[in-house]
């Protein structure tokens, strides 16, 4: 209780205080860069199979469903910070734990994805298709996997009282992040599934 | 751990190992990295006498090519990514908030942490030579060469290594820009900023977009050499790697001289007593440079046949790079026009770095035609030019920056005569050293190759350099003698030794934990000169009387209550980011020696998780007077 009460004035501080989120801004904005660079070294081995699969390997469907799931997150997202503002401490449990799991499921997706796709052939080693594919996909899995973490440790943090507190993650970076993380997969999605049909 | 209001400030302690190994305090962090820079530094350079010492007769026989290879490696790495790069680190985390009057930097705990990764990336990098071999790839690390040699782990020390390093250099700049942008004093708007903290924010902007280029290079290289994947090796394509190294090595040029350019911008106003000429044109020019830095990349790789149309694109792009830069020249210029000059030690090194570099500015135009830089590629003629930028413009333009703020950090002035000696021979060897490489070049001699044979004419100019490369060593064994000296016996300073103009000199030097005593309101550009001088009706200044640190102040607390230092709450010591990076210095290693190295990658990552669980839990114990 004592931790509660006294993190009641940095409630009202932490929207004023624009330090944590300029720095997080930033580093989506390096991100950026990051993915970027990914996704140019895809574009350049969209061809380059090796004699082994390419994109003719993708489940469409399959992938469209999860990254539906992906972006639905981005919702949930968008409600527990909403909760959050609001000082409802249930709301932004549930839609934090909501959020946490639809990327859990993206997560498991994935995995049953690079699995199957393993089994037929497309390997990391097999093609620059297969490298390219591979690691622009596995690193924004890792992103995801990443927020994940970040936001189960925003639902400890909100059973200990401390959601509040005047340092560190909160939920709005957090979502940052996530909203983030989400829209890349938009472009991932785009280029590298639909427009190799 | 509520945060007690008592008047007392909550600082570190100050005295012992201890206290720098958790420290927070910006001042001691770029103190670190100034230290650890210059000793690199000297390892660099002894990298390089050898080198010269090689090369100083025709088919020398001092170090096989295998270890030549290393040696040159290894001393562009070290130069640019451990001696130039962090001491412009240091500069930026020492004089970055006492500029904007901050207490500190936005993330105290990260800013250690981005200091410490960096050292260990540093020991990393240099341990490689006893460790199975230096990299031995160039620092441009070009595949397929890179990603050839899998039975050895050299170019894998590189991978990792700059990857540790870009990792820490992106934390420390996400750091100053968020520092920049939230946490100036009142009134202290930014175009009032000095120019030094206005290039930090450039070279942040360009290492946040630039490193992350990089590290995707890097671990694609470092994937192909250890998962075969095929991104430079097999079907890849070896020219993915020149964009992306390129994307990010031009960048990262201007990483490098900005922050010198921001010295001599400090530096000239002072020893002139004349405000900075055309402050925003310089401060635009340097944001000019940022952008346009990213649209120039190609002009490294004319020779790997991109086509005229990109060749000529990219030779117009680095032509018009030299605008502002010439703007920048010509700002300098004018602020010595006309002014007050006293030639002490820092100004003699600021004329000489806008000297030197404008040699090396206008070699670097000649490169931008591409007929003439096919003619130079990989002869000494480009080496003769990038240092010419890099030790002319950048070295003399830190080395000016040591001279002024020396007294700053140590509250003693460094021994003038001896700066004498030292700026005298440096500028001589210097010019001996790489002066020559020019007409080698222009003779054809190529870069990169460890021995000449005789008879072509380069044997007299390679004596010269070898001869002028010493007599730099000499000079800066009198710098690094004359620092020793100084910091017990030199002449005190007291706060304000050179009349200076910017905030940091309203304060003691050595400045206290917390900065400023009060956060001080700020009105003009130049505040601390305006604090002590008015003008009287001819425009000459005028001192005014009973000068404190000064008058205006904000209060510096919520409640504000008792005095000046209530409630001042600095960051408490923390050995979490110490931890944290040691265990991703772990990592590196089993990284490097893969698959073997698993083992260590498991506890590493074990060492690095229990670090940033216990950081992230850990109270900061911070000011909360920054809104």
């Amino acid at each position: 209780m004592t931790s509660e009460a006294a993190s009641a004035p940095a409630q009202e501080h932490h929207d004023v205080r624009p330090v944590r989120k300029a720095a997080m801004w930033v580093f989506l904005g390096s991100e950026c860069m990051f993915f970027g660079s990914m996704i140019a070294t895809f574009l350049l081995y969209r061809n380059q199979t090796g004699g082994g699969p390419g994109a003719d390997i993708f489940n469409l469907g399959f992938t469209s469903v999860s990254s539906f799931v992906l972006l639905m997150s981005s919702l949930t997202m968008v409600l527990a910070h909403n909760a959050f503002t609001n000082s409802d401490a249930r709301g932004t449990r549930i839609w934090l734990a909501a959020t946490a799991l639809l990327g859990i499921t993206f997560l498991a997706g994935q995995i049953f994805e690079f699995t199957d796709f393993v089994r037929e052939g497309l390997t990391i080693s097999g093609s620059s298709f297969g490298s390219a594919f591979f690691m622009l996909t596995g690193f924004h899995g890792g992103h995801v996997a990443l927020g994940v973490v970040m936001l189960l440790a925003m639902l400890y943090l909100s059973f200990d009282g401390r959601l509040y507190d005047d340092h560190g993650l909160n939920v709005e970076l957090v979502g940052l992040y996530w909203h983030f993380v989400d829209i890349v997969w938009i472009v991932i999605f785009t280029v590298v599934y639909l427009l190799q049909i | 751990m509520v945060i007690d209001s008592g008047p007392e400030i909550t600082a570190a302690p100050t005295k012992g190992i201890w206290s720098w190994i958790t420290t927070v305090d910006h001042k001691r962090i770029g103190l670190m990295y100034g230290i650890t820079g210059l000793a690199a530094f000297f390892i660099a350079g002894l990298e390089a006498l050898l080198i010269r010492l090689q090369l100083a007769t025709p088919n020398g026989t001092l170090i096989s090519s295998d270890t030549y290879d290393q040696l040159f490696t290894m001393h562009g790495l070290t130069m640019l990514l451990v001696v130039v790069m962090p001491i412009g680190a240091a500069f930026m985390n020492y004089f970055i908030p006492l500029h904007i009057g901050a207490r500190d930097v936005a993330f105290p705990r990260a800013n250690a942490f981005s200091y410490w990764l960096f050292l260990f990336a540093t020991i990393l990098l240099l341990s490689s030579f006893v460790l199975g071999g230096a990299p031995d790839g160039g620092w441009f690390g070009y595949a397929p060469l890179s990603t050839e040699l899998r039975e050895i782990v050299r170019m894998d020390f590189y991978s990792i290594g700059a990857q540790l390093l870009g990792v820490a250099s992106i934390m420390a700049s996400a750091n100053f820009i968020a520092t920049v942008f939230t946490m100036r004093a009142p009134g202290m708007s930014l175009m009032r900023m000095p120019v030094f903290t206005w290039m930090a924010v450039v070279t942040s902007f360009l290492l946040i977009f630039s490193l992350p280029i990089f590290g995707i290079g890097l671990w694609q290289m470092f994937f192909d050499r250890n998962f075969g994947t095929q991104f430079y090796s097999g079907a890849g394509d070896p020219l993915l790697w020149q964009h992306l190294f390129w994307l990010f090595g031009h960048p990262e040029v201007y990483v490098l001289i900005l922050p010198a350019m921001g010295i001599v911008s400090e530096v000239f106003p002072v020893f002139s007593r004349k405000p900075l000429f055309g402050y925003p044109f310089v401060v635009f020019s340097g944001i000019a440079i940022g952008f346009m830095g990213f649209g120039v990349w190609a002009h490294h790789m004319y020779t790997a046949g991109l086509g005229p149309v990109a060749e000529a694109g990219f030779g117009i792009a680095t032509m018009m790079i030299a605008v502002p830069t010439g703007v920048k020249i010509f700002n300098w210029i004018g602020t010595m026009w006309g002014g007050k000059l006293s030639f002490e030690l820092p100004m003699l090194f600021a004329i000489g770095f806008v000297s030197m570099f404008v040699v090396g500015g206008l070699s670097g135009v000649l490169h931008s035609v591409v007929p003439s830089d096919y003619q130079q590629t990989d002869t000494y003629f480009v080496v003769a030019h990038f240092h010419y930028v890099l030790f002319g413009g950048g070295v003399f333009g830190y080395v000016a920056g040591a001279y002024y703020w020396f007294p700053k950090w140590t509250g003693r002035m460094l021994d003038k005569k001896l700066g004498l000696w030292h700026f005298w021979l440096m500028l001589l060897g210097f010019n001996m050293t790489f002066a020559p490489m020019h007409i080698l070049g222009l003779n054809g001699m190529p870069r990169r190759t460890y021995r000449y044979p005789p008879g072509l004419g380069w044997e007299f100019w390679n004596q010269v350099a070898t001869v002028g490369a010493f007599i730099i060593a000499i000079s800066f064994v009198l710098f690094a003698w004359n620092i020793i000296r100084s910091i017990k016996g030199g002449r005190p300073a007291g706060s304000d030794p050179w009349d200076g103009r910017t905030l940091e000199w309203s304060i003691s030097s050595p400045p206290p934990v917390h900065n400023f005593d009060e956060v001080p309101v700020v009105s003009h550009l130049d505040e601390f000169w305006h604090r002590k001088y008015a003008s009287d009706d001819a425009g000459r200044a005028v001192r005014v009387p009973a000068v404190a640190g000064g008058t205006i102040t904000a209060e510096t607390t919520t409640g504000g209550e008792d005095g000046p230092k209530a409630g001042i709450h600095m960051p408490s010591p923390s050995y979490y980011p110490i931890v944290s990076a040691f265990g991703i210095f772990v990592t590196a290693y089993g990284l490097v020696y893969i698959p073997g190295g698993w083992v260590a990658v498991g506890i590493g990552v074990a060492i690095a998780l229990m670090g940033f669980f216990g950081w992230s839990l850990e109270p900061v114990t911070r000011e909360g007077s920054h809104d």
